[in-house]
């Protein structure tokens, strides 16, 4: 993705052509994701009749509500509390598993095959992948049949299914894979003379990993990063099904505020979460060029 | 999963690049360590999803936990027969012919997008960010701003219109991805020598892009028809009266206690995995075909 030479000489024309081809790809995205973020932005101004009309005009009322509710504390300190464990396990699991792939299987197709065996689950539907654990965790569980068999305990547990326990289990479960992905990939990049160079110097497996394969793992863990929290804060059926109704998120009471047709509160919320998200993205693309480090 | 599926040409050809250092001999014990992590890695992510594949076999005592109660098809003809676990059938139905436009959509857009970016052109940066916004954020809230958007124009919400542009706003970008990775290994050395021999630009990207990137497109698919197939936050708010398979589900995890549940788990994932073995097997299929005239 250098700018070629040919677009400094011509620039008017290739910028003509680049915009031709993208121009589909536009034409998608201003419809359905521009204007319906507009149409949220202006729907948190607006005044509500509490039936789901909407009035509109220019009230900041849903953001003195939304601003002035101990709800909204508790909700962000949830998500907040969810994105930062499913983060540390993603991250921790994903980490190791690329490594695993990429320095310690000899086999480039083994290497491959483990790797689709990893990504196949993703294609597959994450709601049903989500109930899955239902078998196993719940209060007649795999789990808790097993622990009661093996005498450890005597009660069945009942923290294991419908609790903030099960919420952080389907996220990693479901999220890792962005993990594994990015850190493969800025992982299998890395020049394999370089780690034997170091072997020569005398690096220690310890000084291997902490200045080699984690500073050039950088890009993998930021792009993985922001899909993992971007989509664990954007989430509201896992914390819903999982936690039994017991916890909610940000995005959670956002859809019960839009199921009673509160839609400027609900809105409100959106636009302060959807800058959160955008405060944190901006922050981890400070630390790295992705568009470079994708298109390379 | 992308850049690996580019990456198999270099990979389907005699590996020589071997792991790293520990190549003389034993492994090291960090290799054991990792395996065992790997291992129950892969455990926890098919392990849940295998368990209601099995529930859903029981007869009609079955429950939604272990020990399974029977075997029989019962679920599954429950699942298509009874009214009360609602439309699975015309839903289904509709989320087949839903991905199939999808994924027609995301190959060609992606594709074209694909062929933009190669270059630089003015305003590229915020068509990428634009994109990547489109990705990161919440599908409630765009669904929402969505479901308001036709709304406010009048227009009905349906699942082939205002369902099908929030989809196409969430696979777009992953397609996008994909082409991203794949066009970084795609040598111009071809584009040229097919302009060289007096191809016209239509004609070297039919007979000369398309037949070399076609694994890479093939990936583009498989994930424009996966994430369509199991999109459920965006769909909500934009599907209007007929519900989408994934809504079917998320409905019935909310109201049905019964295998059935499972039994349409069960069927999902069969279809899933139909379109993920018939791609992988695909692009194997494309690179061996190329192998050997490579080698003839």
């Amino acid at each position: 993705m250098q700018p070629s030479s040919s677009s400094a000489q011509a620039p008017s024309r290739s910028n003509l052509a680049g915009w031709l081809y993208v121009s589909p790809l536009v034409l998608v995205l201003v419809p359905f994701f521009v204007a319906p973020i507009l149409v949220v932005l202006a729907a948190s101004f607006f005044a509500t009749d509490g039936f789901g009309g909407l009035t509109p005009g220019f009230t900041l009322a849903s953001y003195v509500e939304v601003l002035h509710s101990a709800l909204t504390l508790k909700l962000y300190l949830a998500t907040i509390k969810f994105t930062v464990l499913t983060w540390v396990f993603t991250l921790i699991i994903g980490f190791f598993v690329a490594y695993f792939l990429v320095f310690h299987v000899r086999n480039q197709l083994l290497a491959i095959g483990l790797f689709l065996l990893c990504t196949v689950p993703f294609w597959t539907s994450n709601i049903i992948r989500m109930i899955s654990w239902i078998p196993l965790l719940g209060k007649e569980g795999l789990i808790n049949q097993a622990l009661l068999a093996m005498g450890v305990i005597h009660q069945p547990l009942e923290v294991l299914l419908f609790s903030d326990l099960a919420v952080v289990i389907a996220y990693v479960h479901q999220l890792t894979i962005f993990m594994i992905v990015p850190i493969f990939n800025s992982m299998a990049r890395i020049d394999k003379k370089l780690i034997e160079a170091a072997i020569d110097a005398g690096a220690s497996r310890f000084d291997i990993m902490r200045l080699i394969v984690v500073p050039m793992s950088k890009s993998g863990i930021a792009l993985g990063t922001i899909f993992v929290v971007s989509i664990v804060m954007g989430d509201f059926f896992v914390v819903k099904v999982m936690s039994g109704g017991g916890s909610a998120s940000v995005v959670s009471a956002f859809y019960e505020d839009v199921g009673v047709l509160q839609y400027p509160t609900a809105a409100a919320s959106a636009v302060l979460l959807t800058l959160v998200l955008v405060a944190i993205v901006s922050l981890i693309l400070r630390t790295v060029d992705i568009r470079q480090e994708i298109t390379r | 999963m992308s850049a690996v599926l580019a990456d198999m040409p270099e990979t389907v050809a005699p590996a020589t690049s071997k792991a790293i250092a520990p190549s003389k001999g034993g492994r090291p014990w960090t290799f054991y360590v990792l395996a065992t992590l790997f291992g129950l890695y892969v455990i926890a992510l098919y392990g849940p999803m295998f368990c209601i594949y099995i529930l859903s076999f029981q007869d009609i005592r079955g429950g939604l936990v272990f020990p399974m109660k029977g075997h029989s098809l019962h679920w599954f003809v429950d699942l298509f027969t009874q009214v009360r676990t609602g439309d699975v059938k015309g839903s289904f139905d509709r989320s087949i012919k839903l991905a199939v436009i999808v994924t027609v959509i995301t190959v060609v857009v992606s594709f074209l997008a694909g062929l933009g970016f190669r270059k630089r052109f003015r305003g590229d940066t915020f068509v990428f960010y634009m994109m990547i916004g489109s990705l990161v954020a919440p599908g409630l809230v765009l669904g929402l701003g969505t479901g308001l958007l036709f709304q406010a124009l009048g227009l009905n919400a349906s699942w082939y219109s205002s369902a099908l542009g929030a989809q196409l706003s969430w696979t777009l970008p992953f397609g996008v991805l994909v082409m991203f990775a794949v066009m970084s290994r795609f040598d111009h050395v071809w584009e040229e020598a097919a302009y060289d021999l007096g191809a016209s630009r239509w004609q070297s990207i039919r007979l000369v892009m398309i037949p070399v990137l076609a694994p890479g497109l093939v990936a583009v698919a498989l994930f424009g028809f996966t994430l369509s197939y199991d999109e459920f936050a965006r769909s909500l708010q934009t599907a209007g009266s007929l519900n989408t398979l994934p809504l079917e589900i998320w409905s019935m995890t909310l109201n049905v206690t019964s295998p059935s549940l499972y039994a349409l788990g069960t069927v999902t994932t069969i279809v899933s995995f139909i379109v993920i073995g018939a791609s992988l097997g695909s692009i194997v299929l494309i690179q061996k075909k190329r192998g050997s005239q490579a080698k003839g």
